[in-house]
C-alpha cells in the first residue's frame, strides 16, 4: 500500500479512538454547570477589575447565582443598570447602590507644590515611594508616576501633563478601586458619586502641622478644623492634622469650601455659583501663588 | 590576588581623598539625633524636654533585641523631642538638643594613650559593646553586639575585619587605619576575645598600599591577625562576597553569614568597640568623607553624629555652584537626598556632591538579552528577569528565583548597557516578597 494512504489511515484510527476516549471522559466527569452563570458573566463589563471584591467577573457571576439575595453585590462597573439585569435572570430583587467613583485626593500641581528635585529613577509610584519623600517638599502627596493610570482597565485615569496630577473622568469611572489600591499613599479613594458627578471632598493627605504641610504646598490642608465647625451635618472629622469629608454623609452644601483658608476643599462638577457678591466669584479661595509666598 | 568568585564590577576608584588626614568638623549649634540609627527597633527615648545632658548622656535606650543604645554626642539642653524629615525626605522621631559648651561625661577617657590591656571576659565585653551603643558603622547600621551572639548551634571560628571601602569616592576607612592602627588592632583583640576565636583576617583591596603596609607591621605585635591584600572588586565589602574572598566559604540562600564560622565587622567598628570597652566612649562622633570632583576643600571629617550634612558640606567648602546630586554613602549604594538640613547618623559613611553633569541618568531602553548584568551580579540572580517580574507584579516567580537574596549593590544597574532602573525594581519586589513570606510564616505559626 503507498506509505501516505497507509499513514492518513493510521492517524484517523488513532484520532477515533482518542476521540472516543475523551468522549467517554467527558461524559463520566461531566460538570453540571449553571447555564445562568454564562448569562450573568455575558452581561458583566468583562474587564476582571476585582472592584466588587471578588477575582473576577466570571467569580462574581458564580456568586451572583450562589447568593440568596443580591444586597450587598454590586458590579461598580455595570452599575446599578447591569444589577438590575442580573435581578431579572435569577428571579431576584435588585438592590439599588449608590454609583460610586474614584476621587484625588491632591491637589499639588505644579504651581500649588513646587518641585524641590528631578526624580530620575524607575517611573512607578510605588518604587518612587520606598526610596524617598518624592520630588517636592510633601511626603504624603501625588508622585505623578501614573501606578493609577496604568491598572485602570478602564481607561478612565491619565495623567494631566500641566498639573502632573491624576485626572478621573467620571464617565468612564467604574468606582471599583483598583486605582486607590494601586496607590502607594492612599491618595485616590472611592466615593459615593453625587448626582451629575459632583463631589465636595478634601484634596490634601498631608498629616504634618500646619505650618509645615503650608510650606510645601499652597493648597494643603491645614487641620485648622474651621471646615468641621461650619459643617452641620456632623460629615467632617479632622485627625493628624487633616480633615476629612465623610461622603454618605455629606449633603454637599459646600459651606466648608467658602470657610477653607487654602482652598483645599474642592467641589467638583457644580455650576457656577450665582454671582451675589464680588468675591464669590472666585472659583474655591485658592490664593495666588504671590500671595502665600509671603 | 583574592578576591570573590561570583560577578562584581570595577567602577572608576575616584578616591580623591585617599591620604587626607582625618579634620575634626566644627560643632553643630543645634545637634538632632534620630531614634532610629540602626538596622531594628528604633531606641526609646529616656530623656526630657529641658534636660541637661553631656557628651555620652544616654538618650535613647534599646528597645529589644535588636535595637541599640543612643547617647548624646554634644552637651547642652534638649529643646524638644519632636520628628525632623531625614534624608529621604520623611519625617522620622528625633531628639534635637541646643548645644552648649563641650563638656564629657566624667567616664569617658578622652586622652590619647592607648590602653593595650582587657581584663573583661567575652561576656562583659558584649555587654559594654551594647551599653556603648556601637553598631555596624560600614553602613548597615547593625547592632554589633547581636553579631557577636551568634545563634548556640552557631560556632564562630574565624574573625573577618571589613576594611575592604570597595565604594568609590569614599576614604574614610582608609584615613581611620592610617591614624588610628594601633587602636584598631587593639579592638580587633577585643572582638575576637568575644567570639571566642584565635584567628582574625584583615581584608584590605590593594588600592590602599600604605595601609596594607601599615596595618601588616603592627599585625606583628598581636597574634593571630592576618592582613589580607584583595584585588580591587566591587561589591567586595558585602558581607558574603568577603567571606567568599577570604576564606572561600559561601553563605548558603537565606542562612546567617555566621552559618560559615565566620564573624565579619567593619574596621571603623574595630576602632568603635576599642574606644567603648577601653576608654568608656560610646558611639559619638565618626569619620565622614565629604567628597566631590568640584567640591574645593573636600576631606575626612571626624564629625558629631547629629550634625547636619549642610554643616559638614560648609565644612568642606560649602556646596557648589554646579550641584547636580548630594548623595548620602558612597555612588554604588549611597541615596541621594534633597534635604541638606538633615541630620547625620551613625551610618552616614560619606556625602557625595555630583556635578551636574555626572549626576543624571541616562534614558532607559529596552532590554536587549545582553546579560551582562547577570554576569555582574555577585549574587548570582538574573537581574533583568526580576526587573521584568517585578514590574509585572509577579512576585511568586521573583521569589522563586530568590529575590529576597539580593544584596542591593547595584552592579546590575552599573553593567546595563541600556540604562534600565534594575535595582530600582529588584530592590521594591525584595521589599514586597519579604513582606510576602512574613506574612505566610506568621500565618504557618497560628
Amino acid at each position: 500500500m503507498n506509505i501516505i494512504t497507509l499513514s492518513i489511515i493510521t492517524l484517523a484510527v488513532i484520532g477515533a479512538i482518542a476521540a472516543l476516549i475523551l468522549y467517554a471522559i467527558a461524559q463520566r466527569f461531566k460538570v453540571e454547570e449553571d447555564p445562568r452563570i454564562d448569562q450573568v458573566e455575558s452581561l458583566l463589563p468583562g474587564a476582571n477589575c476585582g472592584g466588587c471584591g471578588k477575582a473576577g467577573c466570571r467569580n462574581f457571576a458564580e456568586s451572583c447565582i450562589k447568593a440568596t439575595s443580591l444586597e450587598g453585590m454590586l458590579c461598580p462597573v455595570g452599575g446599578n443598570a447591569v444589577m438590575k439585569q442580573i435581578a431579572g435572570i435569577l428571579g431576584m430583587e435588585a438592590v439599588e447602590a449608590a454609583p460610586r467613583v474614584a476621587v484625588v485626593r491632591c491637589n499639588g500641581s505644579c504651581d500649588n507644590r513646587p518641585r524641590t528635585n528631578i526624580y530620575e529613577g524607575a517611573s512607578s509610584c510605588a518604587i518612587a515611594h520606598t526610596l524617598y519623600a518624592g520630588n517636592t517638599g510633601c511626603a504624603y502627596g501625588c508622585l505623578g508616576c501614573g501606578d493609577c493610570v496604568s491598572v485602570c482597565s478602564l481607561g478612565a485615569i491619565t495623567i494631566d501633563p500641566k498639573t502632573q496630577l491624576p485626572v478621573v473622568d467620571i464617565d468612564k469611572c467604574g468606582g471599583c478601586g483598583a486605582c486607590a489600591r494601586a496607590c502607594p499613599r492612599n491618595i485616590i479613594e472611592v466615593r459615593k458619586k453625587g448626582v451629575k458627578g459632583r463631589g465636595v471632598y478634601v484634596a490634601c493627605m498631608n498629616k504634618e502641622k500646619g505650618g509645615v504641610a503650608r510650606k510645601a504646598c499652597n493648597t494643603a490642608c491645614i487641620g485648622c478644623s474651621k471646615c468641621a465647625k461650619e459643617c452641620s451635618f456632623d460629615a467632617i472629622t479632622i485627625s493628624n492634622n487633616l480633615s476629612y469629608i465623610d461622603s454618605d454623609k455629606c449633603k454637599m452644601c459646600r459651606k466648608c469650601v467658602d470657610v477653607c483658608p487654602t482652598g483645599a476643599i474642592l467641589a467638583v462638577n457644580f455650576p457656577p455659583k450665582k454671582v451675589t457678591t464680588p468675591a464669590a466669584t472666585e472659583p474655591a479661595t485658592t490664593p495666588t501663588p504671590e500671595e502665600s509666598n509671603k | 590576588m583574592k578576591t570573590f568568585k561570583i560577578g562584581g564590577v570595577h567602577p572608576h576608584e575616584n578616591k580623591l581623598t585617599a591620604g587626607y588626614h582625618i579634620t575634626t568638623a566644627p560643632l553643630p549649634q543645634q545637634a538632632i539625633i534620630l531614634l532610629s540609627q540602626h538596622i531594628g527597633a528604633p531606641a526609646q527615648c529616656v530623656v526630657e524636654k529641658g534636660a541637661h545632658v553631656k557628651v555620652g548622656t544616654l538618650l535613647a535606650q534599646a528597645n529589644g533585641f535588636v535595637s541599640a543604645n543612643i547617647h548624646s554626642p554634644v552637651s547642652g539642653v534638649v529643646s524638644k523631642i519632636d520628628s525632623v524629615v531625614d534624608g529621604s525626605g520623611y519625617a522620622k522621631p528625633a531628639i534635637y538638643i541646643n548645644v552648649e559648651g563641650d563638656e564629657w561625661e566624667d567616664s569617658i577617657d578622652r586622652s590619647n594613650t592607648l590602653v593595650k590591656e582587657c581584663n573583661l571576659d567575652a561576656k562583659a565585653i558584649i555587654d559594654k559593646i551594647a551599653q556603648m551603643g556601637i553598631v555596624g558603622i560600614g553602613g548597615a547600621t547593625f547592632p554589633t553586639q547581636v553579631k557577636l551572639m551568634p545563634p548556640p548551634n552557631m560556632k564562630p571560628e574565624v574573625l573577618i575585619i571589613n576594611a575592604v571601602e570597595c565604594e568609590p569616592y569614599l576614604t574614610n576607612d582608609h584615613a581611620l587605619m592610617l591614624e588610628k592602627a594601633d587602636e584598631i588592632m587593639v579592638g580587633v583583640e577585643i572582638l575576637m576575645k568575644a567570639i571566642h576565636v584565635t584567628k582574625a583576617y584583615i581584608g584590605i583591596e590593594i588600592n590602599k598600599p600604605d595601609a596594607i603596609d601599615l596595618l601588616k607591621e603592627k599585625s606583628l605585635e598581636h597574634q593571630g591577625i592576618e592582613i589580607v591584600p584583595l584585588q580591587c572588586k566591587y561589591p567586595q565589602g558585602g558581607e558574603k562576597q568577603l567571606i567568599d574572598a577570604i576564606i572561600n566559604r559561601q553563605v548558603a540562600s537565606g542562612a546567617l553569614p555566621v552559618s560559615t564560622g565566620a564573624v565579619v565587622q567593619n574596621v571603623a567598628t574595630a576602632y568603635a568597640v576599642y574606644e567603648a570597652v577601653q576608654k568608656n566612649k560610646p558611639l559619638i562622633e565618626r569619620v565622614v568623607t565629604v567628597t566631590g570632583k568640584s567640591l574645593q576643600n573636600p576631606g575626612n571629617f571626624l564629625s558629631r553624629i547629629g550634625a547636619s550634612l549642610s554643616l559638614l558640606i560648609e565644612a568642606a567648602g560649602g556646596l557648589p555652584e554646579d550641584t547636580g546630586k548630594i548623595v548620602l554613602g558612597g555612588p554604588m549604594m549611597g541615596r541621594a537626598t534633597a534635604n541638606i538640613e538633615a541630620p547625620t547618623g551613625k551610618g552616614t559613611s560619606g556625602i557625595l556632591i555630583l556635578t551636574d553633569d555626572e549626576a543624571h541618568r541616562p534614558d532607559a531602553s529596552p532590554c536587549i538579552r545582553c546579560a551582562k548584568c547577570v554576569a555582574a551580579c555577585p549574587m548570582g540572580l538574573e537581574p533583568y528577569l526580576l526587573s521584568k517580574v517585578v514590574a509585572m507584579g509577579n512576585y511568586d516567580v521573583a521569589e522563586s528565583h530568590h529575590i529576597y537574596d539580593c544584596i542591593e549593590c547595584g552592579c546590575c544597574s552599573f553593567s546595563c548597557p541600556a540604562n534600565r532602573p534594575l535595582l530600582d525594581y529588584i530592590r521594591h519586589g525584595k521589599g514586597k516578597v519579604m513582606a510576602i513570606m512574613r506574612a505566610r510564616n506568621a500565618n504557618d505559626k497560628k
